[in-house]
């Protein structure tokens, strides 16, 4: 067990898509803790720690009966509360027999769980990301195992820039350059906002031609990331000079908003959900081909590149120098929040200064 | 000088806006004090530690609020 903790515990993280769960046992680490999901009988999303209390069996290798879990060992069975409901070769049930379950929340198609204490568990703390259950947008999404740290993910989403250089070609187009960057933090809702809004940019033939866009664009790229776990892009194309009403309606635009979900699956591991969703095109699967083939490329890109930087970095001795610069003021933000969200998580009694 | 993005609306936001063509940062803390530098770092250390150091501006350069967030 490490020393000094890494993860803000009390936060509600995306486990998984609501279409992942259904009646299989469903295994998934978040936060260093293997956990066993289920759908019950009548749909219900269960989440229970993946390990029998009798001799640690993992329950997900075990087999639904009912809404309860049968333990594949030797037979101690479970509800959906994690209270154990039968112990074989006895009728006294031990008091301690229970497992833990874990607070869920189904929203804007994620499953949502909570690891820290119970009683914070406050379903109005989740982030939303609606567009990804709007029908006036169609989505994809995906996901992909991450071999680094969830900082390190953290770090290369909030810099946009990067884009050139690991990305060549896929995402970076060369206004991008000459647009001024905006870096807002809200102390006491916890949200950082990036805005990049070029007024006078190229029209990406894609965009051309899944929107019928003619000439040139205004072209915003904003991130606006709820630490930890919700990450929105959203990437805004209007015909030059057409802004958003006052109201916050914008008729006149096309939308896609890419959605990532950063959980920590152990101290070097990371689960990278990411989903695209627009408001344009929505019946065209071509368009939907094209935006989850290059979104996945990109993810993959990152991915190769983090997994290369987390074995660099374990192998160096800690407190390794780095040096900020310019395009690292999103990130150094980023940290900051994580940095106490991870201290708030810690018993009073041990409170750091 | 282009006008100054706003995206978030709370009562305690600070703002970096990078300033075009240069390779300095201009911070604006919620209290309408300002102050440049090269360095993000010191930057942040600048802005965190309002309200010491902060001289308030008379009228703030913060234009109104374009779009409403899905997320806050
Ligand atoms: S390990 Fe589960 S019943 Fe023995
Ligand atoms: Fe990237
Ligand atoms: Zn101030």
């Amino acid at each position: 067990m490490p020393t000094t903790p890494t993860f803000a515990r009390n936060q509600w993280y995306v486990a998984a898509y609501s279409r992942e769960l259904g009646r299989e046992l469903f295994p998934r680490t978040i936060l260093g803790e293997p956990i066993v999901f289920y759908r019950t009988e009548n749909g219900d999303a269960v989440a229970l720690a993946d390990r029998c209390v009798h001799r640690r069996y993992p329950l997900s290798e075990s087999r639904l009966e009912g809404d309860t879990i049968v333990c594949g060992y030797h037979g101690f069975t479970y509800d959906r509360a994690g209270s154990c409901v039968f112990v074989p070769g006895q009728s006294r049930i031990p008091r301690t027999a229970r497992v833990a379950s874990y607070p869920l929340v189904e929203q804007d198609s994620f499953v949502w769980v909570w690891i820290g204490d119970r009683d914070r568990a406050d379903p109005g703390l989740i982030p939303r990301a609606p567009w990804l259950a709007d029908p006036a947008y169609t989505t994809v999404s995906g996901m992909e195992p991450l071999r680094a740290r969830y900082e390190l993910l953290v770090d290369n989403l909030m810099d946009l820039s990067h884009e050139t250089y690991l990305h060549g070609g896929y995402i970076g187009t060369p206004e991008v350059a000459n647009t001024p960057i905006t870096t807002e933090v809200d102390e006491e809702n916890e949200v950082i906002y990036v805005s990049r809004h070029m007024a006078d940019a190229e029209c990406p033939s894609f965009y051309a031609k899944s929107t019928g866009i003619e000439g040139r664009i205004t072209r915003w790229q904003d991130i606006e990331y709820h630490p930890p776990c919700l990450y929105l892009l959203h990437s805004r194309i209007a015909p030059v000079g057409v802004l958003p009403n006052d109201d916050g309606t914008d008729p006149d635009a096309f939308h896609v908003e890419v959605v990532y979900a950063i959980t920590p699956e152990t101290e070097h591991s990371t689960h990278d959900f990411w989903a695209v969703a627009r408001d344009f095109a929505l019946d065209d699967q071509e368009v939907s081909d094209f935006l989850a083939e290059s979104n996945r490329t990109v993810v993959l890109q990152d991915v190769r590149a983090l997994d290369v930087l987390e074995q660099v970095i374990q192998s160096e001795p800690d407190g390794y120098q780095e040096l900020s610069v310019n395009i690292d003021t999103g990130g150094l933000a980023a940290r900051r929040f994580l940095r106490r969200m991870v201290e708030r998580a810690e018993p009073k009694a041990v409170a750091r200064s | 000088m282009t006008p100054r993005t706003a995206m978030l609306h709370g009562d305690t936001v600070f703002r970096i806006h990078w300033v075009l063509n240069t390779d300095r940062l201009l911070g604006v803390c919620h209290c309408g004090a300002e102050h440049e530098a090269e360095d993000p770092v010191e930057l942040w250390d600048w802005l965190l530690a309002h309200p010491e150091g902060h001289e308030p501006r008379a009228e703030s350069a913060t234009p109104p609020p374009v779009r409403r967030l899905a997320g806050v």
